[in-house]
């Protein structure tokens, strides 16, 4: 992690808040792009998941953290609290690499 | 309504506490995780720039991602831009408070004061827990090893709770597993952060116009993280 990834982070995330916000502010986006922008966590964060889970750096690999996502996919269905998804994920994941 | 948004930022808390937990482990010293949750102050895209990080991806790999799902703030701003007025000064204060959570809760609101009062308690209630828990879990982070407790999937288990709202209308369901299939195709591909970023793609499912049968398609309010 390096300070020019936080201060990249920090001007892109505070100019997207600022352009809707302020910028574009009343106006009305194009309804087909306000149907794509909705759907940006569904399609990202699944994708994180796949990372963080199945990946270490290039490489696929499967490990003691699929079982313990393989735990949280299941609460969250369950629609368990967040505190309890990472929980049982992160508890299940220790346990395995104590075997 | 006061207590609703404490509540909030009470339970937004243990994100933040995650997050700083999540950083050093990734490399980042105590002062940077902090730093990020004050400038950033967006939790999706925070957690998505750590998490490639922490893989070996570049700074460009991080930021890609990251900006995409900072994207959805400028949604955000839209919608409340009906709700905040007043001076330059005050709309770019209410800027930085603009997310999810900020969102959702003047949205729940009847009418316009109600709205902004709503917007601002929820807002200043999350930025404070959100930078405090941050600096909780960073220090607690920098204490232990991650892997030896497991801590290294609690970004992934976070981000399976996050998106497991999303999963409940038919859209959000198809465009999840299409980008978490674009992701896990390229991973032995292309450099750490490149298949997140190739996973947006998956959003242009959104393109065709819903029909009557399908009304449930998205999501009308922000859902949160």
């Amino acid at each position: 992690m390096s300070w020019s990834l936080v201060l990249w982070l920090a001007a892109g995330a505070y100019a997207f808040k600022f352009l809707g916000l302020v910028v574009i502010g009343s106006r009305r986006l194009p309804a087909a792009l306000d149907r794509c922008l909705a759907l940006v966590p569904a399609a990202l964060l699944s994708a994180l998941v796949v990372q963080g889970t199945l990946s270490t750096g290039q490489e696929l690999v499967i490990d003691e953290r699929l079982p313990g996502i393989a735990v949280a996919i299941v609460l969250a269905w369950r629609r368990a609290p967040f505190i309890v998804v990472v929980g049982a994920a992160a508890l299940t994941t220790a346990l395995l690499r104590q075997l | 309504m006061v207590s609703a948004s404490i509540t909030l930022g009470a339970a937004v808390g243990v994100f933040g506490f995650v997050f700083g937990v999540g950083a050093v482990a990734a490399g980042g010293s105590v002062a940077q995780a902090c730093v990020t949750s004050l400038l950033v102050f967006t939790g999706a895209s925070q957690f998505s720039a750590v998490s490639v990080v922490a893989l070996g991806g570049t700074t460009s790999a991080a930021l890609g991602g990251a900006m995409v799902l900072a994207a959805r703030n400028a949604v955000y701003g839209l919608a409340m831009s009906r709700v905040i007025s007043g001076s330059l000064a005050h709309r770019a204060l209410a800027a930085q408070l603009t997310i999810d959570e900020s969102t959702a809760m003047a949205s729940a609101q009847p009418d316009p004061v109600a709205k902004r009062h709503a917007f601002w308690i929820t807002g200043i209630a999350v930025y404070v827990c959100w930078n405090v828990a941050t600096l909780v879990g960073a220090v607690v982070g920098s204490a232990i090893d991650p892997a030896t407790f497991g801590l290294d999937v609690a970004f992934p288990a976070g981000f399976v709770a996050m998106v497991a709202p999303h999963l409940r209308h038919r859209r959000g369901l198809i465009a999840a597993i299409l980008g978490a299939a674009i992701c896990l195709v390229l991973i032995p591909f292309t450099p750490v952060g490149v298949p997140i970023l190739c996973a947006s793609a998956a959003v242009l499912v959104g393109l065709p116009t819903p029909d009557a049968a399908h009304a449930d398609d998205l999501p009308d309010e922000p859902v949160l993280m």
